[in-house]
C-alpha cells in the first residue's frame, strides 16, 4: 500500500484554508466561528498526519517522493511543488500539527479578551501551513518558500501587538537577523543549483561526490572545497532560524508576542526548521567534515554561552526563551557530531516539553494578571496546582532527569559529541555540553522556585502602575523592555476587573488552557524512553539521514545505549550529566528558596561578570552600535553621494539645468521685436545669398 | 533709353530703402506697414523690368496678382492694426513685444 497523494496534499493546505477563511472572513463569521474552523482544520491535519505516520511505520508503505504540481520549467531545471514522505518528515508532520493544535486550543483562553482574535488564528494556522510546507518539500525551492513564509508568519505575530513600540522593534529586528541568515542559505541553495542543475534533493545528493571534487576560488589563491562551502552557507540559513550565535539576537526579544507563539515559532516547531533543514541534507554535510566542525563548535557555544544568559534573566518569557537558544545549541552540536537523528530525536522531545514550558509560562502570566517578572511570584503551587505539576515534568524533562524525554535526547547528544572525532573541535563541544547539562538545571529551576515555592512575594508587590524603580534598574539592561512594561502594567490596571485593590492573588486558569498542558505533558514524560528504541537504537531513520559511520563512528556508540532504553535509564546515576544536573538543582534550590539572599551577595562579588550577562555578551550593543550604525553610514553614503548626488543631482537636475542654460542663451534671440526679425533675416539672406555666389563660382 | 541695369538699381535701391525703414523705424507700426508695401512694389519693378527685358508680358501679368494680394493684405494688416490700436492705445513698435523670450 503506498501513500495517497491527495490525502498528503490535504495535510498542509487544510490549515491554509482555514487560515484564509478566518483571516479574510473573520469579521463577518465572527471569534468562535473563527476560532472553531481554524481550530477543525488543524485537528483534521494532525490526524491525517498520524495516519501518514501509521501507514507508513506500521504498515510500512515505500517512501513517498513525487511531484504534485509543475510550476515552470526552465533551462531544464524543474521547478515543482513535490512531497518527500519519509520517517524524518512524518515524524516531523505530526510533531507540528500535535503542537501546533494544542496551542490554537490554549489561545481560546489565552487570547480570550484580545481584539486581534481571529487575526491571531489565522496567522497560527498561516504558520502551519508554512511549517508543513517546509518539512514535507521534496525540493530546495519549495523548502525556501516554506522557510520564507514561516519568517513571514513569525514577523507578523512577534508584531501583533502592534501598537507597541517594542513589538515593533522586535519584529524588525528578527526580520532583518533573519535575513543575514537567508542569504547565506539562498547562497547554499544557489550552489548546489550550480553543479546539479536541479533543485530536487535526490539529484544533489546524487552528485554530492562530484560536488565534494570542485573548487570555488573565494579569495585570491586560496581554494575552497565547493561541498563545504554549499554546506557552509546553507547552516548560515539554519543559524538564522535556529538562532544561533552570532544570529541568535532576534530570539529573546521575539518573546514581545504572544505567549501561544513563543510556544509555537520560537521553540517547539520553527526555530527547529534549521536543525530539521541540516539533517535532512545529512548527505551533503557527511561530505564536509571542516563544515560538520564549524556546526559543532557554534552549536555547543551557543548551548554554553546562552544557558548562562538565561540565569540572569528576570522576565519568565525569556528564561525559557534562552533556555530554548542552549537547547537549540544541543541539537546544533549533535547535528555537528553526525548524530543527526540523536539532534532530531532531541528536537522532537524539545517540541513537546519546550511548549509545555511556555504554555505554563503563559498560564502563571494569565493567573498574575499579567506580571511577567518572576520576582514578584512565589508560592504559586498553591493556587495553580495544574500549572505546577506540568511545569514541574517540564523542567524536569528538560534537565535530564532519567526516564524523562529530555534524559534520552540530551545524554544521546552527550554521547555523540564526546565520541565524535574532529579534533579540538570535540574536545571543547564536550566540556561545554557537560557544563551546559550543570547551567539548565541551575537555571530551569531557579525559576521554577522563584515562581512556584518560597516566599508570595506578589503580596509585597506594589500596585500595578506605581511600579517600583529598582525593579525597573534591575531591567535597564534591557533598554527596550520598559516600555512594555510600562505599557503591560498600565493594560491590567485599566482591564483588571477580578483583582482586590491592592493584592492581586492568583488563580488556576480556564480548562482550555490548563488542557493543552496535560496534553503536552503526556508525551514530554513518555516519549523518550518509547521512542529512543527506535529512533537511534533502530533504524526508524534508514534512507532518511546519512551518516558515514567510517568517519563518524560517534552515532554507532549512541545506537548501542540507545537500543537497551531501560539500562541507560538506570545506568543514568553512573554518568556525570546526571550529577552536574543535580548540582544545579540543589544550588538553585540553596539560592533561590532556602538562601535567597546568596545570590545577591555572589552576584556583587563578581560585578563585571554580572554586568556580562545582564548585557547578553554586548551582542545588541555591537549589533546596534557597530553592525547598524556602519550600514546606517553605509546607506547614508550612498543615499547622499549615489542617489542625491549622482543619480538626482547630475542626472536628472543636471540635464534639466543644462537644458535651461542653453535656453536662456537661446532665448535672448526671441526680443520679440518685429524690426530685429526683419534685421536677421535680412542678415540670413545676405549670408545665404552670398554663399550662393561664392559657391557658384 | 533706359537699360535693365538702371532699373534694377531702382528697384534695389526702393528694396534697400523699404528694409531701412523696417529696421529703423521703432515708433510707427504704419509706417512699418508701408514699408511692407515698398518691398512688394520694389519686387514688382523687378517683375516689370524683366518684363520688358525679355519682351514678354508674364512679368507684367505677375504684378497685377501681386498688387491684389498686396491690396488684401493691406487690408487685413490695418484691420488688425486697428484692433491692435483699440487693446494697447498705442501704435509704438517699440511697445509690441508680447513673443519676447
Amino acid at each position: 500500500m503506498s501513500l495517497n497523494p491527495s490525502l498528503l496534499l490535504a495535510i498542509p493546505l487544510l490549515p491554509l484554508v482555514a487560515a484564509i477563511i478566518a483571516g479574510l472572513f473573520g469579521r463577518s463569521i465572527g471569534r468562535a466561528a473563527a476560532a472553531g474552523v481554524t481550530i477543525a482544520g488543524v485537528a483534521i491535519s494532525c490526524l491525517l498526519s498520524i495516519l501518514v505516520f501509521k501507514q507508513l511505520i506500521f504498515d510500512h508503505a515505500p517512501v513517498f517522493n513525487e511531484a504534485v504540481y509543475t510550476w515552470l520549467v526552465s533551462d531544464g531545471i524543474r521547478m515543482q511543488i513535490g512531497f518527500l514522505v519519509d520517517p524524518l518528515t512524518v515524524m516531523m508532520m505530526v510533531v507540528v500539527t500535535f503542537v501546533s493544535l494544542c496551542v490554537h486550543v490554549y489561545t481560546i483562553g489565552y487570547m480570550a479578551d484580545d481584539p486581534g482574535y481571529q487575526r491571531f488564528f489565522s496567522y497560527i494556522s498561516l504558520f502551519t501551513f508554512a511549517m508543513l510546507m517546509l518539512v514535507m518539500s521534496n525540493n530546495f525551492l519549495q523548502l525556501f518558500f516554506g522557510w520564507e513564509a514561516v519568517g513571514l508568519v513569525s514577523y507578523l505575530l512577534i508584531g501583533f501587538w502592534y501598537t507597541r513600540p517594542t513589538a515593533i522593534f522586535a519584529n524588525m529586528k528578527a526580520f532583518l537577523v533573519n535575513r543575514v541568515g537567508d542569504f547565506g542559505f539562498l547562497l547554499g541553495i544557489a550552489g548546489v543549483v550550480y553543479f546539479t542543475g536541479s533543485v530536487q534533493y535526490t539529484d544533489a545528493f546524487a552528485a554530492v561526490d562530484r560536488i565534494a571534487a570542485e573548487h570555488f576560488t573565494i579569495f585570491n589563491g586560496h581554494a575552497w572545497n565547493a561541498l563545504t562551502v554549499i554546506c557552509i552557507c546553507l547552516f548560515i540559513g539554519a543559524m538564522g532560524k535556529s538562532a544561533q550565535m552570532p544570529l541568535h539576537v532576534w530570539l529573546p526579544d521575539s518573546m514581545e508576542g504572544p505567549t501561544p507563539i513563543s510556544a509555537l515559532i520560537h521553540a517547539a516547531t520553527m526555530v527547529t526548521a534549521g536543525i530539521f533543514m541540516v539533517a535532512r541534507m545529512s548527505p551533503l554535510f557527511e561530505g564536509s567534515d571542516a563544515a560538520l566542525g564549524f556546526i559543532l563548535f557554534i552549536g555547543a557555544t551557543t548551548a554554553l554561552l546562552m544557558g548562562f544568559l538565561g540565569i540572569v534573566q528576570n522576565d519568565i518569557k525569556r528564561v525559557v526563551a534562552y533556555s530554548t537558544l542552549s537547547q537549540l545549541g544541543y541539537m546544533t552540536a549533535a547535528l555537528g557530531a553526525s548524530a543527526y537523528s540523536a539532534g532530531v530525536f532531541h528536537l522532537m522531545a524539545h517540541a513537546f516539553f519546550k511548549a509545555l514550558l511556555f504554555l505554563a509560562a503563559g498560564s502563571v502570566i494569565i493567573g498574575m494578571h499579567h506580571d511577567q517578572d518572576i520576582r514578584n511570584m512565589g508560592g504559586l503551587r498553591k493556587y495553580m496546582p495544574i500549572t505546577w505539576i506540568t511545569s514541574l515534568i517540564g523542567s524536569l524533562a528538560l534537565i535530564g532527569t532519567p526516564f524523562f524525554a529530555g534524559f534520552y535526547s540530551k545524554d544521546s547528544i552527550i554521547l555523540a559529541v564526546e565520541n565524535s572525532k574532529l579534533g579540538w573541535i570535540s574536545e571543547y563541544a564536550t566540556w561545554a555540553v557537560l557544563l551546559g547539562v550543570f547551567v539548565t538545571a541551575f537555571y530551569s529551576f531557579r525559576m521554577y522556585f522563584l515562581v512556584f515555592h518560597g516566599e508570595e512575594r506578589f503580596r509585597n508587590k506594589p500596585f500595578p502602575g506605581e511600579h517600583d524603580h529598582a525593579s525597573d534598574d534591575a531591567h535597564a539592561h534591557d533598554d527596550h523592555h520598559d516600555e512594555a512594561h510600562a505599557h503591560d502594567d498600565h493594560h491590567v490596571a485599566t482591564k483588571d476587573d477580578h483583582g482586590q485593590a491592592h493584592v492581586h492573588v492568583p488563580h488556576e486558569s480556564p480548562a482550555v488552557v490548563w488542557a493543552p498542558l496535560v496534553a503536552l505533558a503526556i508525551p514530554s514524560v513518555l516519549i523518550g524512553g518509547l521512542a529512543i528504541g527506535p529512533m537511534l537504537g533502530g533504524h526508524f531513520f534508514d534512507g532518511a539521514v546519512l551518516v558515514n559511520l567510517e568517519k563518524h563512528p560517534a552515532m554507532e556508540m549512541v545506537a548501542e545505549h540507545g537500543a537497551h532504553a531501560m539500562e541507560m535509564g538506570l545506568h543514568a546515576v553512573l554518568t556525570p550529566p546526571f550529577w552536574l544536573a543535580l548540582a544545579g538543582v540543589v544550588l538553585a534550590w540553596l539560592f533561590y528558596w532556602k538562601k535567597p539572599m546568596y545570590p545577591g551577595t555572589l552576584a556583587a562579588r563578581v560585578k563585571p561578570l554580572q554586568r556580562l550577562l545582564e548585557n547578553k555578551y554586548y551582542f545588541d550593543w555591537f549589533n546596534e552600535n557597530v553592525i547598524a550604525r556602519l550600514s546606517r553610514g553605509l546607506g547614508a553614503t550612498f543615499w547622499t553621494v549615489g542617489d542625491k548626488g549622482l543619480i538626482d543631482g547630475l542626472a536628472v537636475n543636471g540635464s534639466a539645468l543644462t537644458v535651461g542654460a542653453l535656453a536662456r542663451l537661446v532665448r535672448r534671440v526671441q526680443t520679440g521685436f518685429l524690426y530685429s526679425y526683419a534685421f536677421w533675416m535680412v542678415i540670413g539672406l545676405a549670408l545665404l545669398l552670398g554663399w550662393f555666389l561664392v559657391g557658384a563660382r | 533709353m533706359i537699360t535693365l541695369q538702371q532699373m534694377l538699381l531702382l528697384s534695389g535701391l526702393l528694396f534697400a530703402i523699404a528694409v531701412a525703414g523696417i529696421f529703423i523705424n521703432r515708433k510707427n507700426i504704419i509706417l512699418l506697414l508701408m514699408c511692407i508695401e515698398l518691398l512688394l512694389l520694389s519686387a514688382n519693378f523687378n517683375f516689370v523690368a524683366f518684363s520688358r527685358y525679355f519682351g514678354g508680358i508674364d512679368g507684367q501679368v505677375f504684378v497685377f496678382f501681386v498688387l491684389t494680394v498686396a491690396a488684401a493684405e493691406a487690408a487685413i494688416g490695418l484691420a488688425i492694426l486697428v484692433v491692435l490700436f483699440r487693446q494697447r492705445n498705442s501704435i509704438n513698435v517699440a511697445d509690441i513685444s508680447s513673443l519676447k523670450g
